[in-house]
């Protein structure tokens, strides 16, 4: 536009430089508020309050080996609940007609609407000692069932609040499957659950793996679910983080490791996740 | 010519939303025919194809395998395979898996497995394509692997859906030649959809000419094209004259002004019938020595003949003739009794008109392209 026509060679450039211009903004963005932090982060996990080099901090993780592996455990139990609850129930979902499913959908987003602790701080009162599903279970004669306070609450808390994230990228790729390639196996011989095994689960996994990555991520780093929700012996790797920064006197090291340590198991699993799905859609899309 | 019959349809109805799609169809097909469903859009010739494979339940009616009745037999169930419109390969899955998949559900052996499929490979012409990806296949080349796909499994019937409405022109000429050989060396029945008249006649043992959810007519390409029952298939088969007339007796009918011997008998006493003369069976004459008379008034040359529309007594005729004409010429007509094809009146009788309003565009050739 700028008068002149310099050729290939200026014209070339000049794009170049637009597109310098485009991506600038967000590069900023992604340097100030990802990589900078990033930095701080492995900063502090290897310097003491000092300000001194040293290996201490990671070394001192083993103290808190327990918290860790127990918040992979939850997080996994919980991505494996959701992934039994969401996979039927959006294949069920899939076979109704085009309005009763933007309905059932409309009903997985609407708890995303509400802020989480809000959320669960509901949950708390309804499966409280007095809160209503108790009153029920003394209503109809079961009498009264401790239903907060321990480690199925945390899970069920963890399902509860992630279950959408699961259920939407299922149900997307689901959706958009060939209803003739379902015929087709159909017709080469396959019954229900074959056909399932064959050929919906190969062809729904990418949809899987984001389904998985986006609800064990946000598990394993819970925290406030499992403190609100858990008894004293479910504290998560989420809810130490917190106590770190928030003790008296301000551990932020240890904090900082840990959740370089939690950053690792994310990395690790995703690549572990991706070596499930060759396809090149979806699965590859974070590593 | 005492065949079996492998598949009978007995008083099938479907309807989709309160309306008819199939009424009241009755069918037998007998066993290594190579059988077409011939009809234009929403004729009801796929509906068909799905009740047989079981993907469609009917309202109404009943559907045979040979002695056994089927209708509550489900698809996997049925010693059927589909060849789909769109191929609905396995994206997946390579050829060589997308082959084998009926085997491997059936749980065969994986020496059987590799052999049947070397088999199926050379039979369709993808020898050394077996690991390749099915989404980087041409159209062709998916066409055959889903050919491959379905026979592996040898039905007793092999159905397929318009499977060469993807294909360009010449490629498709090349399947159909293919399609016919395949049928013959396996034996295996088959069931073809299509609207393609000409790919119909030239490939089929038997066609089923279809319209409003009923069988129109059933038999051999050359019946179908010199004897069509009624005005749809006349005027769906090729070109045709479809003129009013009156059988005054046996052999002898009316129409166009001028009583003309035929060899059509069993009619009423002057029975109002649809006349059909082919264009091709009309001998062209000097205006003196015609049984009619007419006016040419259009004259296109086609290369190997003249295709002339000719004005009679206010219906206009085409005509298909070797000898030069020019428009406003008047022209004798002579039609030899085996030239006049007369047929009952039917509900299509009077929809088709004459060739006034005619147009060459159907017979655009469309580019050939590889």
């Amino acid at each position: 536009m700028s008068g002149t026509y310099q050729g290939k060679a200026g014209k070339t450039r000049r794009t170049s430089l637009g597109t310098a211009i485009l991506n600038a903004p967000y590069l900023l963005w992604a340097a100030l508020f990802i990589i900078i932090p990033m930095f701080i982060v492995v900063y502090y996990a290897f310097t003491n309050k000092d300000g001194a080099f040293t290996f201490d901090n990671i070394k001192h993780l083993a103290d808190y080996s327990g918290v860790m592996l127990r918040s992979l455990l939850y997080s996994l139990a919980a991505t494996a609940i959701c992934f039994l609850i969401a996979y039927p129930f959006a294949y069920v979902v899939c076979k109704w007609r085009p309005s009763s499913q933007k309905m059932a959908n409309m009903f997985i987003m609407l708890p995303m609407w509400i802020n989480l602790l809000i959320r669960t701080y509901c949950l708390t009162t309804l499966m409280d000692g007095n809160g209503l599903v108790n009153q029920l279970f003394v209503f109809i004669g079961i009498g009264r069932i401790p239903l907060m306070n321990n480690t199925g609450a945390v899970i069920f808390g963890m399902v509860y609040n992630y279950l959408p994230y699961m259920i939407l990228p299922i149900y997307n790729v689901m959706s958009r499957l060939d209803k003739s390639v379902m015929e087709a196996a159909e017709d080469l011989g396959c019954n229900a659950f074959q056909r399932v095994r064959r050929v919906v689960f190969p062809l729904t996994l990418p949809g899987i793996i984001s389904g998985i990555i986006m609800v064990f991520v946000p598990s394993v780093s819970t925290f406030y679910i499992s403190a609100k929700m858990g008894g004293p012996g479910d504290f998560m790797i989420g809810d130490l983080i917190e106590s770190q920064i928030h003790s008296q006197n301000s551990n932020l090291p240890t904090a900082a490791a840990l959740s370089l340590v939690l950053m690792a198991v994310i990395l690790v699993s995703m690549l572990i996740l991706n070596r499930f799905s060759d396809d090149e859609e979806g699965g590859s899309m974070l590593v | 010519m005492e065949k079996k019959n492998i598949i009978e349809l007995k008083n099938i109805t479907v309807s989709f939303d309160g309306e008819k799609v199939l009424d009241k169809l009755n069918l037998s097909i007998q066993d290594g025919a190579f059988v077409t469903f011939l009809g234009r859009s929403g004729c009801g010739k796929t509906t068909t194809l799905r009740v047989i494979a079981g993907f469609l339940q009917p309202d109404e009616g009943d559907v045979f395998f040979g002695d056994q009745r089927v209708n509550d037999v489900p698809p996997y169930k049925r010693p059927v395979n589909t060849i789909f419109q769109r191929y609905a390969l396995f994206p997946h899955l390579n050829v060589f898996e997308n082959i084998a998949f009926g085997l491997r559900v059936k749980g065969a052996k994986k020496e059987e497995i590799e052999g049947k499929v070397r088999e199926m490979l050379k039979l369709v012409n993808l020898e050394g394509m077996e690991k390749r990806k099915v989404t980087n296949l041409s159209g062709g080349q998916q066409q055959r692997v889903a050919i491959a796909r379905a026979l592996i499994n040898r039905p007793k019937v092999l159905l397929l859906d318009e499977p060469l409405s993807a294909l360009d022109a010449k490629l498709r000429k090349d399947m159909q030649v293919e399609l016919r050989r395949i049928q013959r060396e396996t034996g295996i029945t088959f069931i073809f959809v299509t609207h393609d008249q000409e790919e119909a006649l030239s490939m089929s043992d038997v066609v089923v000419v279809m319209e409003n959810g009923q069988i129109q007519q059933i038999g051999s390409p050359v019946d179908i094209y010199n004897e069509p029952k009624n005005a749809f298939v006349a005027d769906f088969i090729g070109e045709s004259n479809i003129i009013d007339g009156i059988m005054n007796r046996d052999d002898t009918v009316t129409f166009a002004g001028h009583t003309f011997v035929c060899v059509d008998e069993g009619f009423e006493h002057n029975e109002p019938v649809d006349v059909v003369i082919r264009p091709e069976d009309v001998d062209v004459v000097a205006p003196g020595e015609g049984m009619i008379t007419g006016l040419i008034t259009q004259a296109t040359f086609k290369g190997d003949y003249y295709e002339l529309i000719v004005e009679v007594k206010g219906f206009k005729w085409m005509v298909q003739t070797t000898d030069a004409y020019e428009e406003g010429q008047q022209i004798g007509i002579v039609l030899v009794p085996d030239s006049i094809h007369v047929m009952h009146k039917s509900e299509f009788s009077g929809l088709y008109g004459d060739y006034s309003t005619f147009s060459d565009e159907e017979d655009v050739v469309p580019p050939e392209e590889e």
